[in-house]
């Protein structure tokens, strides 16, 4: 007897075919189960991120611990443990109300209680880039459980507010931590929060493990059984581990670009800069304006326009990034529309402006030296330190570099002050009043790294960041910003060369991956993968 | 007996005073060294205001003087007390004794597989001297000995994690499998194959070098003549006469090198991820973290002086002219 006729064997092999293709698409079922295991590097001292604010601590502790409100794919503010918000007319009065019925994960209720701890105890006292943003915050009231007001003495615009808490509203239970000494607590390393998943384990040099809440607040989720960290310092080994499938994903930049060029060529995984739009970041150009040869205009315009940025972005990154057209990066809202570089690439321009400013080329060529000292915060900052000493060479000025670990970098730039020209990076938050502001605002201590130790001041930058950081109509800060863009732009007391995006790589066998605007310091509770 | 331990406590004595000036010199050294374990906490975390670093300096006493912390430090240290880590939030002695297992590990199969086989494949070449068996394995030992060791390590990764898919890449041990008994042991010695063979081949053409040139030196020396007109065979002479006493400069090289294989490590250990005391004292480096420095320092001083006793030891029983005195 025949099994199949033609025609069946016909469809059946159509099938065939077809199956795999249909199931790599991602509408296929979730998977419950599994362990996702995931590059890390570096060591943090700790994984409390209502006490330090930084993308390698929301890696692991964002999956434990959950913020007031988190972002979407579109970079919009949703609620997470805040469920809705209200300012008052004048601004000085924030209304949060929480979500009811979430438990902590050793199992007693998150109230107010904890929101108002975490507000007045780190906040506004200890998390970096919030005691600044809640310098103004006066007090917190508590009418019920599931309620809390901020009072703030100044007006604090909402949309600001709200964009800040994405990072810096992250909640830690006020059970655990009240009456102890804060930095000395041992759940700064254990983290225990609302989020999908428990934190089980620590092993420094090694690996952090957390596992799935059963309790979760979101009914069915997470997906995941487990989720393991492991430290790889070393990136070509980080690569091999991906290649050879020990991981599955490495996100934040963590691999070299040469890497991650060439797993673009790889099916078996997915190279991507979508999902982590709400943290750009910029190679950045500081000048110290106590040199009189740097507070000269039309030398920091010469910088500048011998600068071929297109040609780095193109043949030293790969592509990934692409030249700044200001303080604001491209894909935020407060990025002035049609923006425009002022000061494009043009040797000759920048040598006619070097002659102009008085500095002629002397005998041998050179105009004058410059100090050039750069921070590390990834691979390619030494490169572009050499990038700018060869095409600054060009026109006749000679840079020395100066070559000092991160810890040394900083210390030579915002405490000593012993630089000439510096280079790095910018991160931007999200909003130009967290973290981009504090680059311009004159009256800085010395010693704050990444704020204005450049010796430059303007008391209209002043005015405007003060006045942006309090206007509550959205449309007016937004005009202040644009403002502020402009100017920058044209006085150049630093410079942002590059716009990027960081960069992950990821298997073909996770789903439900770079899903948010900030998807690798996300809770990831509706990741899965296949097992 | 107790001449080994009035020996050992004679060289414990000596050495006290030179570990106590290596610690004031490195504690003074790092002082001038511009940035603070602050400075690189601030790097990490993306900077801070300035309220949030001063009490960040006062939480690592900082804010005190150079004076002070150091005479704060060396008390501590009287007291066995070597502080509390920086970067880990943890007593220095608790990470030291977490990492130093991983380290002496791979130090110890290292050293071992380099030692063996570079005594037998010198044996080979001193015995075919200037033959093709001498030429190929002293080529072998060049290559080895002038490639970087991190070289070695990624294309060791790449031939036998990535293309064969033989061994895992980086690791000390599976993660979350929680193994126990002989199942863990073979479990972390599949992850120790590949660090251990690329640290052994670097030191292996030493030894090979050391061996051949020994055997061949003592080879011509007149009491081998004598047994060889005693009639006795090549092995017996081989064995008996030139072998023991061609050992005494490989022994010697054991005392140098575990020393720098200690600081040697650093390399391998970042590549293939192993939690060693290598990687210890360089991320303490990068992170200005002061005490764990020092105790990794001190740590490392105490094991150089142990095993070079050892050594010392070694000498005696294999070269009854070389006593303690």
């Amino acid at each position: 007897m025949k099994l199949f006729n033609i025609k069946q064997t016909f469809i059946i092999g159509l099938f065939s075919i077809l199956l795999p293709f249909y199931s790599m698409a991602d509408e296929k079922t979730p998977q419950h189960g599994g362990t996702l295991v995931v590059h890390y590097s570096g060591e943090q001292r700790v994984l409390n991120p209502a006490l330090r604010a930084s993308t390698g601590v929301y890696e692991v502790s964002g999956k434990v611990v959950e913020s007031l409100v988190d972002l979407d794919a579109d970079s919009q503010v949703v609620p997470v443990l805040a469920t809705s918000w209200t300012s008052s007319a004048d601004g000085k009065t924030i209304t949060f109300k929480l979500r009811e019925g979430v438990k902590w994960h050793d199992g007693k209720p998150f109230t107010s209680q904890d929101v108002k701890y975490n507000a007045l105890e780190f906040w506004k006292k200890r998390l970096n880039f919030s005691t600044a943003l809640q310098l103004n915050l006066t007090s917190v009231d508590t009418p019920d459980d599931y309620t809390v007001v901020f009072n703030y003495s100044r007006p604090m615009p909402l949309d600001l507010l709200l964009r800040a808490l994405v990072d810096l509203g992250y909640v830690v239970p006020k059970h655990l931590y009240e009456g102890t000494d804060v930095l000395n607590n041992p759940y700064n390393t254990a983290p225990v929060g609302t989020g999908p998943f428990k934190f089980i384990e620590y092993q420094r040099g090694q690996h952090i493990i957390v596992e799935r809440n059963p309790d979760y607040w979101r009914k069915g989720y997470p997906y995941l059984d487990k989720i393991i960290w492991r430290i790889i310092d070393d990136n070509s080994s980080a690569s091999a581990a991906l290649e050879s499938g020990q991981i599955d994903l490495s996100s934040y930049s963590k691999l070299s670009l040469a890497d991650i060029n060439r797993f673009k060529q790889n099916a078996k995984f997915e190279v991507l800069t979508k999902g982590s739009q709400a943290n750009i970041f910029n190679n950045t150009l500081e000048f110290n304006f106590r040199n009189p040869i740097i507070a000269n205009l039309n030398v920091r315009k010469a910088i500048v326009q011998s600068l071929d940025i297109p040609f780095f972005t193109d043949d030293f990154l790969y592509g990934f990034g692409k030249p700044a057209t200001g303080i604001i990066p491209s894909s935020n809202a407060f990025y002035p529309k049609d923006s425009k570089i002022i000061y494009p690439f043009d040797r000759e321009k920048a040598e006619q402006l070097l002659d102009e400013a008085g500095y002629q080329r002397k005998t041998d060529g050179i105009r004058f030296n410059l100090k050039l000292v750069h921070i590390n915060n990834g691979e390619d900052v030494p490169l572009f330190a050499t990038f700018i000493q060869q095409s600054l060479a060009e026109v006749g000025i000679n840079v020395v570099i100066v070559n000092l670990d991160t810890a040394g970098a900083l210390n030579a730039v915002y405490k000593a002050h012993d630089f000439d020209i510096a280079t790095g990076w910018h991160q931007y938050r999200g909003d130009p009043a967290v973290s981009t502001t504090v680059w311009l605002r004159s009256g800085s201590p010395d010693g704050a790294p990444w704020t204005n130790q450049y010796g430059w001041k303007s008391e209209t930058v002043d005015q405007l960041i003060d006045n942006a950081a309090t206007e509550i109509d959205p449309v007016k800060r937004k005009a202040l910003y644009v403002q502020l863009v402009d100017i920058v732009n044209r006085e150049l007391p630093l410079w942002f060369a590059t716009e990027r995006e960081f960069i992950s790589v990821v298997s073909t066998k996770v789903h439900n991956h770079h899903n948010t605007a900030r998807w690798p310091s996300s809770s990831w509770f509706d990741v899965w993968i296949e097992h | 007996m107790l001449h080994i331990l009035t020996l050992a406590f004679r060289r414990l004595l000596t050495t006290i005073p030179a570990l106590v000036i290596i610690l004031i010199a490195l504690f003074l050294l790092l002082q001038l060294a511009p940035g603070d374990t602050v400075d690189a906490l601030l790097a990490q975390i993306g900077g801070a205001e300035s309220s949030v670093i001063d009490e960040m300096r006062h939480h690592y006493e900082l804010d005190q003087s150079t004076s002070s912390r150091l005479i704060n430090y060396l008390w501590r240290l009287v007291h066995l007390d070597l502080g509390q880590s920086a970067i880990y939030n943890k007593p220095v002695s608790h990470m030291i004794l977490e990492r130093l297992p991983a380290t002496l590990l791979l130090m110890g199969c290292a050293m071992l597989l380099a030692f063996t086989f570079g005594t037998i494949l010198g044996i080979l070449s001193a015995q075919k001297v200037n033959r093709w068996p001498d030429t190929l394995i002293s080529i072998l030992g060049l290559i080895f000995y002038s490639t970087p060791s991190f070289w070695l390590a990624l294309m060791g990764i790449v031939v036998f994690s990535i293309y064969l898919n033989w061994l895992p890449p980086s690791g000390f041990g599976s993660i979350g499998e929680s193994l126990t008994g002989m199942a863990a042991i073979v479990d972390i010695a599949w992850y120790l194959i590949l660090p251990t063979t690329t640290l052994a081949l670097v030191y292996l053409a030493i030894y090979l070098r050391i061996m051949r040139a020994s055997l061949l030196e003592v080879s011509t020396l007149d009491f081998v003549k004598t047994a060889k007109a005693k009639g006795l065979s090549r092995r017996k002479i081989l064995v008996n006469h030139i072998l023991r006493n061609a050992m005494l400069p490989m022994i010697t090289l054991i005392g140098l090198q575990a020393g720098t294989m200690l600081g040697g490590s650093v390399v391998i250990e970042t590549i293939f991820a192993i939690p060693g005391l290598g990687r210890l004292a360089y991320d303490s480096v990068v992170q200005r973290d002061l005490n764990t420095l020092l105790g990794v320092v001190f740590v490392s001083a105490i094991l150089v002086i142990i095993i070079n006793f050892i050594v010392d030891m070694l000498y005696a029983k294999l070269d009854p002219r070389i006593t303690g005195h």
